[in-house]
């Protein structure tokens, strides 16, 4: 008798099977964009604007082109297709277009021999500006109706009032992404008037979509590849330097390469929203929710970038993983001259998520509940409503079981430990052990999966069968996250075949696998190589009469019936997919409707130990439990979880992009800190496994979810130790002295 | 204006004309063909460059090509036997401390440094002597466990 159980493979799914970059990341022979090169290349520099808005009055390129070894020099004249571009919206000019729109905006792109020529050539172009005044206040740009959108949910009765009201005022500052790898793009012009581009990105079938209408070329003509990526965390969602390069190397016919250097990667990118929220959340007696009311703005600086759907998600998570029946949101994402804001890790719901977790802080202690007990009561299940959106929650969503399960993690040693390494500040300040205090706090967010709002989501891949193993083909892109590991354990198990290689494809190859990005990959890209390595065994089982597939070929009852020889003497059989997650609709004219295509949730508890004298904090640990709905790789997973609560560490107590009249006063890694060894808190990990109703095995996107609610609880931590209200991230050490 | 120096990387003497202003960070990657060590900041702040430099682990961003005349280089390109891998790059692998790998030359050197000086180091320690190298992705907790899997085997 013959089932079909999962094939007992190695390296399947639920193991914590290692990456196949693992090898070339650890002896160095990685390429990553930066690393290409070709003999004879040139290098690409960029001039920028020096005001957040200002006039370019004149603009002479003569000193730069007269120097020996410069090749070209290019402005928005030299822009031969559509002069804009965008994602969204195409409302950026691709080099500046007579005004300045914010500090660091591309003016002219230059290319030369060498990198220090490139840079001297561009410094040496002239610029005349007239500088204008920059609006740089969101609240002012929202009165003058400078926006690029506004929300409203309007869900119950607006009329509605609990016994019990709890009001805030809460701000998140500027986080940056700070990928460790910088912004690069490699250009190969191949003779015939388009090219190959290498460039750093997060979804390149929507650069590539740009980048043609600016250089006005056909798609075939411009073949866009995934290239090595040094992370990424959202900064790479948008176009930096990828028409630049490539017009650089249509102009000179040569190849280009162009680099980003740190305080250039800073301002070449889009950031984090800072936001301003005001909240009121009111409950009854037994701390049910009766109502919340918000109104949220996110400066999404001079462009738009993602800041439609940026709004969007601050809006529908602004009451998190919680029932209500009654909301009431306003919320608006402003056009102003400070640096353009995007996609970051969370995209939206780490501001929003800030604001209702301390919301919900401030009700349990004016309630007189437990933390996690009022969240408890009010937690958010399938088959109830969305607080915000109305929808019905379907698939997994276990709100109770992360609370239960963070609670019975349990809690270290309440002494502070005596190594002053251990200390807040370190060896080098000067925190005495009787001066610090230690403080416990909570937090719990909830994420959509994917792209919401009725987009049309879809990844294709293609599996193959050649006589050397299972190929892959994808252009999803691999930034760190693990996406190539866990591609190759859902074929394996699928088809039961040991050896499965990924192979990335170009724009010209196979279609669009949407972004790395909104936790969607696994779900989707692993969707589309699920259901492609599928149907692959379906089709050649039953071709060759078979009922198992194997590394040598197809057998029947235990008896090989074909080689994988035979089974490609043809040429190599394949399946193609273009997966698609369930329908979602954009929201009426109240916010309303089935917007989003599922969600995960986690929860986080903090320690941290606090000199509030001095105002230094040193986390101790960052406990979570984490809804994944099915592990696919656990290592993985833990890996997502410890380096996502590390960056929501960092924007509790110490990331800041400093923006003072649009300009970045900080633009460097001395400047502007990221958490370090020294710093790094504990964490021990939950994972909770409660299969969705879509995605490969009942996996779920995660990688999110430690970055969102992991920055609430620290802060509830840090006021649990000092009584402070910290409506502001990051805390600074001003807000603890209160001075 | 260049400046001609001789200096051994990874065992090998290489001869190399260098620009007065150039860093051995960008001699490595972009004159000696050795782009394993990676650059993220030329400010000394994040470890991505590391190397050992006459014995001592060093930002190649902050050491000026011109003054690295007559030095001993080792990159990540000369850590390991031939094919054979490093057991710190083998124990990295098996922990998954792995993610982008951008920071991770840099640990492998750094790291190997570590233990050359002290093959036993503490907890602390290992943060103390990790803590000049920046990770975005891990949270160092992988990279913890991988030192701390190396070095409590009694090696
Ligand atoms: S590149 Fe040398 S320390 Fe960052
Ligand atoms: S693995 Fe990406 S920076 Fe460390």
């Amino acid at each position: 008798m013959t089932t079909r159980t999962l094939p007992r493979v190695r390296g399947g799914i639920g193991t914590s099977v290692g990456r196949p970059d693992g090898e070339p990341k650890v002896t160095g022979n990685f390429a990553f964009a930066s690393d290409l090169s070709s003999p004879g290349m040139l290098w690409g520099a960029t001039l920028r604007s020096p005001h957040a808005h200002a006039t370019l009055t004149e603009l002479d390129i003569g000193p730069a082109l007269a120097m020996v070894g410069v090749h070209a020099v290019l402005t928005q004249d030299d822009v031969v297709g559509s002069p804009m571009f965008g994602q969204v919206e195409q409302d950026q000019p691709v080099l500046c277009d007579g005004t300045a729109r914010y500090w660091g905006e591309p003016v002219a792109v230059v290319a030369a021999d060498d990198e220090e020529t490139a840079r001297r050539a561009a410094a040496a172009i002239v610029a005349v500006w007239e500088p204008l005044d920059p609006l740089d206040d969101p609240e002012r740009a929202a009165e003058i109706g400078s926006t690029f959108r506004e929300m409203r949910i309007r869900r119950g009765d607006e009329t509605a009032e609990g016994s019990v009201v709890v009001e805030g005022f809460y701000e998140t500052a500027t986080q940056d992404q700070a990928p460790l790898g910088p912004e690069a793009g490699f250009a190969i012009p191949d003779g015939e008037g388009g090219l190959d581009l290498y460039i750093t990105s997060q979804w390149v079938h929507v650069d590539h979509r740009q980048i043609i209408a600016c250089l006005d070329l056909e798609p075939d003509q411009v073949r866009c590849h995934p290239a090595g990526i040094g992370g990424a965390f959202g900064s790479r969602e948008d176009i930096s330097l990828h028409i630049h390069v490539a017009m650089l190397a249509l102009a000179t016919g040569r190849s280009v390469k162009m680099v980003y250097d740190r305080s250039e990667s800073f301002v070449g990118h889009v950031k984090r929203h800072p936001s301003r929220m005001w909240y009121r959340h009111e409950a009854d007696e037994d701390g049910n929710l009766v109502k919340v009311t918000a109104r949220l703005i996110l400066d999404g600086g001079a462009y738009a970038h993602t800041s439609p759907a940026v709004i969007a998600n601050a809006a529908f998570f602004s009451v998190g993983p919680y029932r209500c029946d009654n909301v009431v949101i306003d919320a608006v994402v402003v056009r102003t001259n400070n640096p353009p804001a995007g996609a970051m890790r969370g995209f939206g719901v780490v501001q929003a998520c800030f604001a209702s977790e301390s919301q919900m802080d401030s009700l349990a202690e004016a309630i007189g509940l437990a933390p996690l007990e009022l969240r408890r009561r009010n937690a958010l299940a399938p088959g109830d409503p969305f607080a915000t959106s109305g929808q019905v929650i379907q698939g997994s969503l276990p709100t109770v079981a992360v609370i239960d399960a963070l609670e019975s993690i349990p809690i270290p040693d309440p002494i502070p430990s005596d190594d002053p390494r251990l200390a807040p500040g370190g060896t080098g300040l000067t925190t005495p052990r009787s001066a610090v205090v230690r403080g416990v706090g909570y937090a719990v967010g909830l994420k959509n999966l994917a792209f919401s709002e009725g987009f049309d989501d879809f990844a294709e891949a293609r599996v193959v069968m050649t006589p050397a193993g299972i190929e892959i083909h994808t252009a999803a892109i691999e930034v760190g996250q693990g996406l190539v590991t866990v591609c190759q354990q859902i074929a394996r198990t699928v088809l039961g075949v040991d050896r499965v290689a990924v192979v990335w494809k170009d724009t010209s190859q196979i279609g669009s696998a949407g972004s790395t990005s909104a936790s969607r990959q696994t779900q989707m890209t692993g969707g589309a190589v699920h259901d492609a390595a599928v149907g692959l065994r379906d089709q050649i089982l039953s071709l060759h009469g078979g009922d198992e597939l194997r590394d040598d070929g197809v057998y029947k009852q235990g008896e090989l019936v074909a080689t994988v020889n035979e089974i490609c003497s043809d040429g190599p059989v394949e399946c193609h997919v273009r997966f698609r997650h369930p329908k979602t609709y954009p929201p009426d004219a109240d916010g309303q409707g089935e917007i989003h295509a599922g969600f995960v949730v986690a929860a986080h508890r903090a320690v941290v130990d606090v000199d509030p004298e001095l105002g230094l904090v040193r986390v101790v640990r960052v406990d979570t439990a984490q809804d994944v709905g099915r592990a696919l790789n656990p290592q993985a997973i833990v890996g997502q979880l410890e380096g996502g609560i590390m960056q929501g560490m960092g924007f509790a107590v110490m990331e800041e992009l400093v923006i003072d009249g649009g300009v970045i006063r900080n633009p460097t890694f001395t400047d502007y800190l990221i958490p370090t060894f020294l710093d790094a808190p504990d964490v021990e990990v939950r994972i909770i496994e409660e299969g969705d109703h879509w995605g490969p095995f009942g996996a779920k996107g995660i990688a999110e979810s430690p970055t969102i609610s992991s920055t609430p609880a620290i802060v509830a931590a840090i006021r649990a130790a000092t009584g402070r209200s910290l409506t502001r991230v990051p805390v600074l050490p001003t807000d603890i002295v209160g001075v | 204006m260049t400046v001609p120096i001789v200096i051994t990387v990874n065992g090998e003497r290489r001869s190399v004309d260098v620009a007065g202003s150039e860093s051995l960070l960008h001699t490595l990657r972009n004159d000696l063909g050795l782009p394993g060590t990676k650059d993220a900041c030329e400010q000394g702040e994040c470890g991505s460059c590391t190397v050992i430099f006459d014995g001592a682990a060093v930002c190649s961003c902050l050491v000026m090509a011109a003054d690295a005349d007559g030095a001993t280089v080792t990159t990540v390109e000369g850590i390991g036997e031939g094919a054979q891998l490093h057991p710190l790059q083998e124990v990295m692998l098996a922990e998954g401390a792995v993610q982008c790998g951008f920071c991770t030359p840099g640990f492998i050197v750094t790291g190997v440094h570590l233990l050359e000086t002290n093959s036993h180091p503490t907890e602390p320690e290992i943060r103390e002597a990790l803590s000049g190298n920046i990770c975005r992705c891990t949270g160092y907790g992988a990279i913890l466990r991988a030192f701390t899997a190396l070095t409590s085997e009694g090696a």
